[in-house]
């Protein structure tokens, strides 16, 4: 797939992530609308994620920021992990598409993920695992800048340093929003980039949304864990939507999702 | 004839570094992690032995627990070690969602539990885990009594598919368990019959109540004493059989009475058969500094004290 090809793919990507929230009417559109790219590029440019593959084969992708699970659900339904009509079972009685990532039910997620701060830890143990078992396998964790507020996070940062994990890239979907509001607002987080390069990450800058500059970033060889800081826009592509905190973890009615397959699929 | 075959005296916690070391050659699959406290759970005979396979993740607990999981995930076997406080108080979450949510192979074999963490004092005696572990679906709980029990334990962890918990205690203590008894989850040891009281253990007060069990046969009291090694899945046919058998039970645990082996006795029971019950243990209250003999005998869990409740419970015809 081309890199036009990845960017065509992420505005139905979209569309099928305003789908799934918007019928069953449950779920957090804006993170997951701000980490599309971010995981299109990664599974359909930069990881061995063919589904064929055996599991331990595969590249590894931890979604730490578990609730934009409909973003991954979609990219793996694109992928071939399962059928695109069962998006639409989302967050149902049921269903294998579990409000937060679950790696028992739902084929290509590779980790059981939602409860902030957790998942860079699992990627810690994927790198290290692979590391000592001798695969080339590459281990990808996706988190969100909220979640850089618990210290479980620093704790799996300062590991993925001490260890040395150069199988390992932690990508940060920045787009400055969280529940109550702005990252600023309710808890600082300083100079990210200054942080992490304290802590010994190569830290990479990217434009989110941009399939090249994601891709560029990926493949930048670094002897140290590599940290991109993407610049993302919460609910990118949806007017309404975009840089609002309130479409965190709000299902748009009718009326808006109407609006919003409106100008997604202009 | 003493009912108490002791052997020999030795540190569960120390049996258990002893025990992973030798799994270690066995099983090039086992991993191992400790947060800073290898020399106190002695994970480190494993690290020595094996230190590309030892994982030490510094004070930092919660990260253990996630490092351990995406271990696991990766097709390794890891046990993780540190004090119970931290691992099942402290990163209980992180027990919960990133190990026993997608129910994987990973071992917590947490020391320095109880009463008998000793000078230490109470912020750092957990008297709670029990019953946090035992409340996560899929979670299994063992409790060894003794040295030769506890190896029996890890093997048994090991190969059990999905989370398990091991409660590894502290101080130096007697081994007196057969080689050759069985060791099953889910299937508790009956140490000696008795028509007359049950006595239901686990890990250290095992022992003390063998002794209870020979003092009260001196006086006529014939008290069956259960070890019950494994609190989840909690072996219920035993409890009811001892129920139908003797009508009264004592549990004793270095552990609150809350949630621990007298809870899950006491659900038993309340559902199949109903008997007199007495939970020994610590009641709703925190430990303090002091030896550990000084602190079992301070909140009455030694032989003296399960043998005064067996002589009431059994001389109380309600």
């Amino acid at each position: 797939m081309t890199e036009a090809e990845v960017q065509a793919l992420c505005r139905i990507i979209r569309s099928d992530i305003i789908k799934m929230i918007g019928r069953v009417k449950s779920g957090h559109p804006g993170g997951s609308l701000s980490c599309t790219e971010i995981l299109a590029t990664l599974y359909f440019k930069e990881m061995l994620a063919d589904p064929a593959l055996p599991p331990e084969m595969r590249d590894k992708c931890i979604l730490c920021k578990g609730h934009a699970a409909p973003a991954l659900y979609a990219v793996l339904a694109h992928r071939g992990y399962f059928p695109r009509e069962e998006l639409l079972t989302l967050r149902q009685l049921g269903s294998r598409l579990q409000g937060h990532p679950d790696m028992k039910k739902t084929p290509g997620v590779d980790a059981s993920t939602g409860s902030l701060g957790q998942g860079c830890s699992i990627a810690v143990g994927l790198a290290l695992g692979a590391r000592l078992k001798g695969t080339p396998q590459k281990i990808f964790a996706v988190v969100g800048d909220g979640e850089m507020q618990e210290g479980q996070f620093w704790e799996a940062m300062m590991s993925a340093v001490h260890f040395g994990l150069t199988n390992l890239t932690v990508i940060l979907d920045h787009n400055g929003l969280q529940i109550d509001g702005a990252n600023d607002d309710v808890m600082c987080l300083g100079n990210i980039k200054a942080k992490l390069q304290a802590f010994g990450f190569e830290v990479v800058e990217a434009d989110g949304h941009d399939i090249g500059q994601l891709l560029a970033a990926y493949r930048k060889t670094t002897e140290k864990p590599k940290f991109i800081l993407a610049h993302t826009v919460k609910g990118k592509g949806v007017s309404f939507m975009e840089n609002q905190a309130g479409w965190h973890g709000k299902a748009p009615s009718a009326e808006e999702t109407e609006q919003a397959l409106a100008e997604l699929e202009a | 004839m003493s009912i108490l075959n002791i052997r020999g005296t030795k540190a569960i916690r120390v049996a258990y570094g002893e025990a992973l070391a030798e799994l270690g050659a066995e099983r090039p699959d086992v991993v191992v992690l400790d947060a800073d406290l290898a020399h106190a759970t002695t994970t480190c005979v494993f690290g020595e032995k094996y230190p590309e396979r030892f994982f030490n993740l510094g004070i930092a607990e919660q990260n253990m627990m996630g490092v351990a999981a995406g271990l696991a995930i990766s097709g390794l076997t890891p046990v993780a070690s540190t004090f119970s406080i931290f691992g099942a108080g402290r990163a209980f979450e992180q027990v919960r969602n990133s190990i026993c949510y997608p129910h994987l192979n990973v071992t917590l074999a947490l020391s320095h539990n109880g009463l008998t963490v000793g000078e230490d004092g109470g912020s750092h005696q957990s008297i709670e885990d029990i019953s946090l572990m035992r409340s996560i679906p899929g979670m299994t709980v063992l409790v060894p009594c003794d040295a030769i029990e506890m190896r029996k334990a890890l093997r048994a962890a090991i190969d059990h598919p999905g989370p398990v918990y091991i409660r590894v205690t502290r101080p130096p203590a007697p081994y007196f368990t057969e080689d050759d008894a069985p060791f099953t989850i889910g299937k508790a040891n009956t140490l000696r019959p008795g028509a007359d009281i049950t006595i239901i253990a686990t890990g250290l007060m095992v022992y003390q109540a063998l002794l209870a069990a020979e003092q009260l046969v001196q006086e006529g009291i014939e008290a069956a004493v259960l070890n019950m090694h494994t609190i989840k899945p909690i072996d219920r046919d035993a409890i009811i059989e001892a129920a139908g058998k003797t009508g009264r039970l004592i549990t004793v645990e270095d552990h609150s009475v809350i949630g621990g082996l007298g809870s899950a006795v006491a659900e038993v029971l309340a559902e199949g058969s109903p008997a007199r019950l007495l939970r020994m243990g610590l009641q709703d209250c925190f430990g303090q500094s002091g030896t550990p003999d000084a602190l079992l005998e301070h909140y009455g869990l030694t032989a003296r004290h399960i043998a005064e409740n067996a002589r009431k419970l059994v001389g109380d015809k309600q």
